[in-house]
């Protein structure tokens, strides 16, 4: 016990010196939050598009109006050839083309398919969706309109849809990217940040030589992991802290859920990362080494944890390797506790995978770490 | 029972053999010097003795604990300064020897006056809560010995306390060591200051990762065959050549400051009149050469 406060004071007083380090790492979630909450937004609105009318008539009027009032396009250039089209569409200025037929509303009038050409550009896969999807239901929602108009002129009596599907979008009724983002750009910060500065850890005291010193004392492997991993606990803690803060002040992030229990899969989460980059540290000989490897862990946290895509869309073999990072998990928890209000009862498999992943990595640790030099 | 004992004790780094089979025995109480050229082994084997670098093969025990299956249990009981600093540089004076203290679990009762008494004996009163980054040289080297010894460990291993530091702080640095000894704690300090080594009761050569010689420095010294002739001459290789042109009958001979040192039997003494040389008792020096060299016949022959 002893040695074990010792180890602690001696990196807590380290901790307090260098100011710099403890400084980013509070300020770093701020900067992230704010950074993804406001940046990314995943439903891609306000498209530029160039139109080239060549039928000039209320329906293709009618039709553009429909485009512009969905948000999704903003009609900024109207072009007078399908050339200027092309080149606007070529150099960047607009990412979506609409160009109507000379004989547009004579087709329509006449009960013929008035076609319009919507051209995409799909470099950027999400915003040509994006834009797919509403040309598309607003080209049948536009055409629904003026069959039922026909029909009920021709019947004389109302006529309704034979489908009519409702949707509740539950938890993010209103689709806030916010809400969304922020469980996961914190549940990011606190994995890379813990994972960085374990993974540092020994090996840094390896490149000091003062590692040397520390293998002559009595000390036992075990005290020196807790030791190295107990202090940045409340590190950590401070980060969750501040990201909440943060999500919760500056995008009214709910926590339908209790705080209490959020904390405590939090301080789990924490743990994992850290037993982590413990285990990093061991295996690593040099400071360069356990930074790449802190990044080896890191990339696949972003892409396949579901921080940033869906882990349902994956195929079977990424989706498996997201089973082996703590990150995946601790997003279902904190995405169950803040946006849907549920609690062990529903959280336990996520839990448990947390706590063995600890269990495993600090025991590794522990019989990895010998006290020898070579 | 010795403070030290090894048998046959190696080292291989790949190819590269640090430490060749090296028995050696030291006695409890004493200090013994381990004097060899730079990667010569010195380091090696005292990390080998601390438990912190495993033997390729021989064995070895300190205060009867085996090397290889006993190394905590020697942990507890000696202490280390390692040829690099390594306390912490972020951490102050004091901060460094609390931590130690800790490390070697000193019960509160007795750790304040403890560091305390190595402040003190570093001559770094006043200076507690300095950074340990911003002492230089001698400074650090008495605080990394102080942090060693705060457990009172009856074995100390000193790995080149003294490379790098001014006299001063050299000639402070063995006043703390004899001190040390005098309280009875077992002491073994690698050097290559010949001048140091002649403060040890006890010395061991090492070379090329073989120890070649072992004893105290006076009975080294009477094993040197013949007598030694020191000649001062401005131009000592030109003296060299001259000897060997004349083929005068010597034992060795060796260029050594300003002048040669020439082993020879008493015999054979009248052949250097005319160089007007001065007979001398050998040094460690002397005694360092003769033994390489014969290592160095051996290994030919």
């Amino acid at each position: 016990m002893i040695r074990l406060r010792a180890l602690l004071v001696k990196e807590f007083i380290q901790m307090r010196r260098d100011r710099l380090t403890f400084a980013m790492m509070v300020v770093l979630p701020v900067i992230q939050l704010l950074l993804f909450g406001f940046a990314i937004n995943t439903d891609v609105k306000h498209l530029p598009t160039v139109v080239f009318d060549q039928s000039l008539s209320p329906e293709s009027r009618d039709l553009l109006d429909s485009f512009s009032a969905s948000g999704y396009f903003d009609i900024n250039y109207i072009a007078g050839s399908f050339k200027e089209v092309n080149a606007r569409i070529d150099n960047g200025e607009a990412k979506v083309g609409v160009v109507f037929p000379p004989d547009f509303a004579e087709h329509v009038r006449s009960g013929r398919s008035g076609s319009v050409q919507v051209i995409v550009d799909a470099t950027d896969s999400m915003a040509a969706s994006s834009a797919i999807s509403t040309a598309m239901t607003i080209g049948q929602l536009r055409s629904q309109n003026i069959m039922i108009k026909r029909l009920e002129a021709v019947t004389g009596r109302v006529t309704a849809l034979p489908y009519d599907i409702r949707i509740r979008p539950w938890y993010n009724p209103d689709f806030v990217t916010a809400f969304y983002m922020v469980p996961g750009i914190m549940g990011m910060v606190l994995t890379s940040t813990m994972v960085m500065i374990t993974s540092m850890a020994i090996v840094r005291e390896r490149e000091h030589g003062t590692l040397e010193q520390l293998i002559v004392t009595p000390m036992k492997s075990y005290e020196l992991m807790l030791g190295k991993i107990i202090p940045y606990i409340f590190v950590g803690l401070v980060q969750a802290t501040v990201a909440m803060l943060v999500g919760i002040l500056v995008f009214d992030l709910p926590i339908r859920g209790n705080l209490i229990e959020l904390f405590l899969y939090t301080i789990l989460f924490i743990v994992a990362s850290l037993a982590l980059g413990i285990l990093i540290s061991n295996v690593s000989q040099t400071q360069m080494q356990a930074m790449q490897l802190s990044f080896f862990i890191f990339m696949p946290s972003v892409l396949l944890s579901g921080f940033m895509f869906p882990r349902e869309a994956m195929p079977e073999f990424f989706f498996q390797i997201g089973r082996f990072l703590p990150l995946t998990f601790y997003l279902q928890i904190m995405r169950g506790i803040v946006l849907k209000g549920v609690g062990i009862a529903a959280l336990w498999p996520q839990v448990g995978a947390l706590l063995a992943y600890t269990s495993i990595a600090v025991t590794i640790s522990i019989l990895k770490f010998r006290k020898k030099l070579a | 029972m010795w403070a030290v004992e090894t048998e046959e004790l190696t080292r291989t780094f790949g190819d590269f053999i640090a430490v060749d089979h090296v028995s050696l025995k030291i006695r409890q109480g004493g200090i013994y010097g381990f004097l060899g050229p730079n990667g010569s082994g010195k380091s090696t084997t005292i990390r080998m003795l601390c438990g912190i670098l495993e033997p390729s093969a021989g064995s070895g025990r300190v205060m009867g604990f085996d090397i290889a299956r006993q190394s905590e249990q020697i942990k507890a009981n000696i202490g280390y300064m390692s040829q690099k600093f390594s306390l912490y540089d972020d951490l102050s004076v004091r901060e460094n020897l609390e931590f130690y203290a800790g490390m070697y679990s000193l019960p509160a009762a007795v750790k304040k006056s403890r560091i305390d008494e190595m402040i003190h004996m570093a001559g770094l009163i006043g200076r507690e809560d300095e950074l340990t980054a911003n002492l230089s040289g001698g400074w650090k080297q008495r605080l990394a010995l102080g942090s060693s010894i705060l457990h009172r460990p009856t074995i100390l291993f000193l790995d080149e306390p003294t490379g790098g530091v001014d006299p001063k702080s050299r000639r402070l640095f063995w006043d703390i060591i004899y001190d040390l000894s005098a309280a009875g704690t077992t002491v073994m300090v690698t050097t290559h200051f010949m001048d140091e080594a002649e403060h040890c009761d006890e010395i061991g050569f090492i070379f090329e990762g073989k120890l070649i010689a072992s004893d105290s420095p006076s009975r080294l010294k009477q094993t040197i065959p013949g007598r030694l002739l020191r000649i001062d001459n401005p131009d000592p290789m030109e003296l060299m050549a001259e000897l060997e042109r004349r083929q005068l009958p010597l034992l060795d001979a060796y260029v050594h400051g300003a002048g040669v040192h020439v082993r020879l039997r008493e015999t054979d003494a009248a052949a250097y009149e005319s160089y007007g040389g001065q007979w001398i008792q050998p040094s460690l020096e002397d005694v360092f050469v003769h033994y390489v060299k014969e290592k160095r016949r051996e290994v030919a022959a």
